[in-house]
């Protein structure tokens, strides 16, 4: 809890973020798992001395490089805020005891949770010291975990749920407190495919504040639209989801995954004329090729995004899967020219 | 950059799809039958677990205009949390009931919040109140606004339930200043409901109650604009109950009322509401001094409505059988006779209208299209049901069987008339033809004959070449007919080979037909893959015969055939693309890592049970009647395209009324089928001591001979604890100190040709198709039967087992019955020695086509293992090591291995 009490020592980052965002389009950072994948990493690599004699498996897990190769997760942050980020995101989109249950790690979900966290916040710091002007921020990035509350993975028993929303929600607040404690700005829940899950990570955020009687950190909330239908993995039109998710006072909703920057275009533009609040878009680096690759280059994803910044539709943007900080840092260049999307005025009467 | 965008304070929900309550937008009817308090047979259905029927209640209502559902759980009987969660869990899976937004209604928090935690949309809570007081009331605001709900607040406090005017606006006004000032609510989320309650009940004080609601709800919508206000409307015509007729005027009038005063959303019965205008002038007049409470000194108003409502009570409903439609023209009769199925006057009608038109075929091309027409479009649109089709297709068999005589006689006196004239015949154009056939090797053709008929009936000439049909001779009779389509079905998995065959030779020989792919082993995903990849003139895969028509239609159109297949052909390489992304993802062990990861049995505390007898034992002639009881009828409905539960279907709100005539017309053909003998039954049941070898072979010793039996094992990874499993898991191995044993059944139902027959001689292809459905049931029916005789007698190993049918039907019974070629043992070939070791085609009556089909088509064979751990399991895909070993083991050639085991190689 001291790193939390420290930050709100530090002036209240709710108000500088909001106040940066209204100054600028900020920046998030692009893909971690794309990054790791350059390291080559091979299963010593991942189970380091600590868990040399771990009984799964555990290359994959990366989320526990940041205990085990902590310099590598600090060194992406670092690539990343090197190519212009404002805000990146901690490596714990699995970092919850139902994810890590393939792994048999579950114990371990707090402490990845803090490593991470810890990894992000040195390289966050370093960098604002370098340059005070340019604050950066940490978010605390919270995954869709790899059950669902809203789908049956029985398709002979529509009825049936694998996990349940307390599970869920309890599996979150300990996700949130790890990261809390490991020092975040920011919670970030992303890659929501399935609203419901996100609606119990909302559930597990406003209960854990409340229960602690500490004030919310801000929430960004990005959804992800899986087809060109227009609509979640669990059914709902981008409206729908919107209004399902807007209880959590989000600070940005937006969109992320799933769709290349070409995809996601008219639901950025839908979303930016429904939400009150700032919006964000990360998209992945155009859809994979037949290799499952991805191989939009950087200037051209950049490109697409420079025109939804002209447009007034962004405040957050950066990148997803097949992202590198190379796009990040075309894509910093391309909207540094532009406004931010103006806050809606929320109108207090019906006429 | 854009203008600043405003965003109203407008009340938004959703389901699957946003909900926004805008100024403009009209009154929300919140649909209420799905409220076990008030809705009977709803409540009868969540006490009897009927939850499929009970979501047919809220798509009902979703269908006739209801934008939100009311769902309540409040009844003594119930489990009410776990009642809550299971319907909202399975209403999440129905898109068509799930779009629009969902209100938990129940007076017990602790269920609210289980619906709250099963939905993803934003809902309303109904309700919360301060009844307990003010604490009680914040934390359960605080609770419902952490799961994002709207709230409905009643107007009811500490001293008890609001029932004039003043009294409901203080309380509200009260809530709305607790909630957004202390819970944070927005007052856009705030819904109030300032309770409507019974009028004309003959007690003088609630003659004003639905005055001070109307008046109640002016005030609160002038003091808190932003806020709703809803209620529960049937309360008020309480005291009518009996008398919908009355009630649903009250309703009207009432809303009328209470809208105009701002009303913004109430709980009513969508489907049953008059409108306003249409109220008769007398009753309206009643309804409204009693609502407004006028002239009702001495309750006068009340009493006059009692009176009237006395007069119109129940008449009763008369169902008389409708002729009037043989007063109509010939034309509209043959229509209504086509589209009912009716064939008693067909015959008649079809020779008055010969004699009408100038030439017979003027009948077939006029009025018995135009009702085919009729037929197709209702069919098309959901209104008519397979079943209902191929009777329409009987009464046109008939009809043109009439006409046929006079259309060949015209035809001949034309030709005669040509050539006494000297001048050259013309040649007709004609239908388009479609050409059908089951593929060589399997003998299934229940669904190609369903979509012969539908096809039949939108008009195309159809030239069904039946089962078991080789390559050469269906391309052959293509080009001899010249038809437009072909069509190809097939039910085994090597049948799927067979079709990539066709596909390849279609290419090999330069046709540019169509090629349809249909039947139950096939899929979009292996026509993408497999087959399309190998003829480029257009594959397409047809789920069912009802899609058959628009295939058909899209493809002989001219103008839309390039854009139909273009579409397909994208469609279908996106598949491919994908199914290849799709491939790396999978991880597999190695065989030997997967072999040394079987089922965990503890074999050292097992003791076999040994059978009754070893070698075979034969039933011939089984009586039909005590395998009938045995039947599974769901799938009888699936062949006819009636999806859903048996029975509940009988009693579906949409496909009911068909499927409860399609099951009595089939129990009258099965009574028949079991009083005349029209089948026969024969089964063989063998038992023989065997043994597990090695980690994927049994030896199975017959009579001093050993059958050596080979399985496949599971290689994909398994997550942590869970085995790789082989159905040679099952077996004791080699050196278990008591003996185990491994068992073998074939099952078939002889006799349908000469019926089937006699039913084409007929033009009855409804009867045909359910009699072939009904064999197929039998031969199913058998199997359970002669598997539960071996449970519990002929092997013995459970000595009580009191399971009914739906449970036989859920497979909850110790040991299985798994068949080569299905997913636990996908490697057909071992059928071979299934049925040497069951003593061949003498003893089974039955005989193996080159795809090892089983004919008659109305077979069905299994191993039986006997472990209570055994249980059946799909073996997936394989690796390479795998197939190499198994190859080896199997001592036949790879080729030949990886021709039969194709479907479970990447």
């Amino acid at each position: 809890m001291q790193a939390y009490a420290s930050q709100q020592i530090k002036g209240g980052y709710m108000s500088t973020i909001k106040d940066e965002l209204k100054k600028r389009i900020l920046i998030i950072d692009g893909a971690m798992g794309t990054m790791i994948q350059r390291h080559k990493l091979e299963e010593a690599d991942y189970r380091g001395e600590r868990f040399k004699d771990w009984h799964t498996d555990v290359k994959g897990n990366n989320d526990l490089l940041s205990i085990t190769e902590p310099q590598i997760i600090t060194g992406i942050h670092k690539q990343y805020l090197e190519a212009g980020a404002d805000i990146i995101e901690t490596n714990t989109f699995s970092s919850t005891s139902i994810a890590q249950a393939d792994y048999d790690m579950q114990s371990l979900a707090y402490e990845l949770n803090v490593a991470s966290a810890k990894c992000a916040r040195e390289a966050a710091d370093e960098y604002t010291a370098k340059d005070p002007s340019k604050p950066r921020y940490v978010a605390g990035a919270i995954g869709p975990l790899n059950k669902t509350l809203s789908l049956s993975p029985d398709v002979n028993n529509p009825g049936f749920r694998a996990v349940t929303f307390d599970e869920v929600a309890a599996a979150y607040t300990e996700q949130i407190k790890g990261l809390v404690d490991g020092g975040v700005d920011i919670l970030l829940i992303e890659t929501i495919f399935d609203t419901l899950n996100a609606k119990a990570a909302i559930y597990a955020i406003r209960h854990f504040f409340k229960e602690r009687n500490l004030p919310e950190l801000p929430v960004m909330i990005s959804g992800t639209i899986t087809d060109a239908s227009g609509r979640t993995l669990s059914g709902q039109t981008l409206e729908a989801f919107y209004v399902s998710v807007m209880h959590a006072n989000p600070l940005s909703v937006g969109l992320n995954c799933a769709l290349g920057a070409q995809e996601m275009r008219p639901h950025i533009e839908e979303l930016s004329s429904i939400a009150g609040c700032f919006t964000s878009a990360y998209p992945n680096a155009g859809l994979p090729n037949a290799f499952g690759e991805y191989d939009e280059q950087p200037h051209e994803t950049a490109h697409i995004i420079e025109e939804w910044a002209a447009n007034g539709w962004l405040n957050i943007v950066g990148g997803c899967c097949g992202t590198t900080p190379d796009h990040i840092k075309h894509i910093a260049q391309e909207v540094a020219k532009f406004a931010p999307r103006a806050l809606p005025v929320l109108e207090k009467e019906l006429v | 950059m854009s203008d600043i965008t405003h965003i109203k304070p407008y009340l938004r929900l959703s389901g699957l799809e946003p909900l926004i309550v805008r100024p403009e937008t009209n009154f929300i009817n919140v649909g209420e039958r799905t409220n076990v308090t008030g809705s009977k047979k709803f409540a009868r259905l969540i006490r009897d677990g009927q939850y499929e029927e009970a979501l047919s209640v809220a798509r009902q209502q979703v269908e006739s205009g209801a934008q939100v559902i009311d769902v309540n759980m409040d009844d003594a009987m119930l489990e009410g949390v776990e009642a809550m969660t299971t319907f909202l869990n399975l209403v999440q899976a129905e898109p068509d009931i799930a779009r629009i937004p969902i209100m938990i209604d129940s007076s017990k928090f602790a269920i609210i919040e289980a619906g709250l935690k099963c939905v993803q949309g934003k809902c309303i809570v109904n309700s919360i109140s301060m009844k307990e007081g003010e604490e009680k009331f914040i934390e359960q605001a605080f609770i419902c606004k952490s799961y994002g709900a709207s709230v409905i607040v009643m107007a009811f406090d500490e001293v008890g339930q609001a029932d004039t005017k003043d009294r409901k606006v203080e309380i509200c006004h009260r809530a709305y200043k607790i909630l957004t000032e202390q819970v944070g609510y927005d007052p856009q989320d705030i819904i109030f409901d300032p309770n409507i309650f019974a009028i004309a009940t003959g007690i003088e004080e609630h003659n004003n109650y639905a005055v001070d609601f109307i008046e109640g709800t002016r005030e609160i919508k002038r003091l808190m604009p932003l806020a709703k206000v809803s209620g529960g409307v049937s309360n008020v015509s309480f005291s009518f109950r009996g008398n919908d007729h009355v009630r649903e005027a009250i309703h009207s009038v009432f809303l009328y009322y209470a809208i105009a005063a701002g009303m913004d959303m109430g709980i009513v019965n969508a489907g049953q509401l008059v409108v306003y205008d249409e109220i008769e002038p007398t009753l309206k007049a009643l309804c409204e001094d009693v609502i407004l409470n006028r002239n009702n000194d001495d309750n006068g108003a009340t009493e006059k409505l009692i009176q009237f409502a006395e007069t119109v009570k129940a008449k009763g409903k008369e169902i008389v059988k409708d002729e009037s439609w043989r007063l109509e023209a010939v034309e509209k009769r043959m229509a209504h006779s086509l589209v009912n199925g009716i064939t008693d006057y067909i015959d008649q009608d079809t020779e008055e209208a010969r004699q009408k038109y100038p030439k017979p075929l003027d009948v077939i091309e006029g009025p018995l299209m135009d009702g085919m027409n009729i037929v197709g479009d209702l069919f098309g649109a959901g209104k008519m049901f397979l079943p209902q089709v191929v009777k329409s297709a009987r009464v046109m068999k008939k009809a043109v069987a009439v006409l046929t005589p006079y259309i060949e006689q015209e035809k001949e006196d034309k030709r005669l008339a040509h050539i006494a004239a000297g001048t050259v015949n013309e040649e007709g154009a004609g239908a388009a033809k479609i050409l059908l056939a089951t593929v060589k090797g399997d003998v299934h053709d229940i669904g190609k004959n369903i979509v012969g008929v539908v096809l039949g009936c939108n008009g195309y000439d159809i030239i069904d070449l039946g089962v078991m049909v080789p390559a050469d001779k269906i391309l052959s009779e293509a080009k001899k007919h010249n038809v437009d389509i072909i069509g190809l079905s097939g039910l085994i998995t090597p049948s799927l080979d067979e079709m990539v065959y066709i596909g390849r030779e279609m290419a090999r020989q330069q046709m540019d037909l169509p090629l349809l792919i249909g039947g139950a082993t096939t899929s979009r995903m292996h026509t993408a893959v497999k087959i399309a990849p190998e003829y480029e003139n257009g594959v397409v895969h047809v789920l069912d015969a009802s899609r058959s028509v628009t295939v058909a239609g899209s493809l002989l159109n001219k103008e839309t055939k390039g854009p139909f297949l273009e579409g397909i052909k994208k469609e279908y390489e996106k598949l491919k693309t994908d199914f290849g992304n799709k491939k790396s993802a999978k991880q597999y062990l190695t065989f030997a890592e997967a072999q040394q990861n079987p089922a965990a049995i503890a074999w050292e505390e097992f003791k076999p049970v040994k059978p009754a007898f070893t070698g075979t034992k034969v039933f011939n002639d089984y009586p039909l009647d005590e395998i009938a009881e045995f039947i599974d009828w769901q799938p009888f409905f699936i062949a006819w395209e009636l999806h859903g539960k048996f029975p509940a279907i009988l009693t579906d709100e949409v496909v009911g009324k068909e499927a409860t005539n399609l099951y009595n017309d089939a129990q009258k053909l099965l009574k028949k089928i079991i009083d005349e003998k029209w089948l026969t039954a024969q089964g063989v049941v063998g038992f023989w001591e065997a043994n597990k070898v090695a980690a994927d072979s049994v030896h199975v010793h017959d009579d001093g001979k050993i059958q050596k039996l080979e399985f496949l094992r599971q290689q994909i990874k398994k997550a942590a604890g869970q085995p790789n499993l082989s159905l040679a898991d099952f077996i004791a191995p080699e050196g278990h100190p008591a003996q185990d044993h491994l068992g073998a059944f074939s099952v078939t139902i002889h006799g349908i040709e000469p019926h089937i027959k006699r039913f084409e001689q007929a033009l009855d292809d409804y009867s045909k198709i359910t009699l072939q459905a009904l064999a197929d049931r039998l031969a199913e029916a058998f199997a359970e039967l002669l598997h539960k005789k071996t449970r519990t007698e002929l092997w013995g190993y459970v000595t009580d087992e009191h399971l009914d049918n739906e449970q036989l039907i859920k497979e909850e019974y110790q040991g299985i019955r798994p068949a080569p070629g299905y997913p636990a043992c996908p490697d057909h070939t071992e059928k071979y020695k299934l049925f040497e070791l069951l003593g061949g085609e003498e003893a089974t009556g039955i005989h193996l086509t080159e795809s090892l089909a089983m004919y008659p088509a109305s077979s069905v064979c299994g191993w039986y293992f006997a472990h209570p751990e055994s249980k059946y399991f799909g073996v997936g895909k394989i690796e390479k090591d795998q197939l190499e070993d198994y190859t080896e083991r199997k001592g036949m050639p790879l080729e030949e291995v990886t021709r039969w085991l194709r479907p479970i190689l990447e």
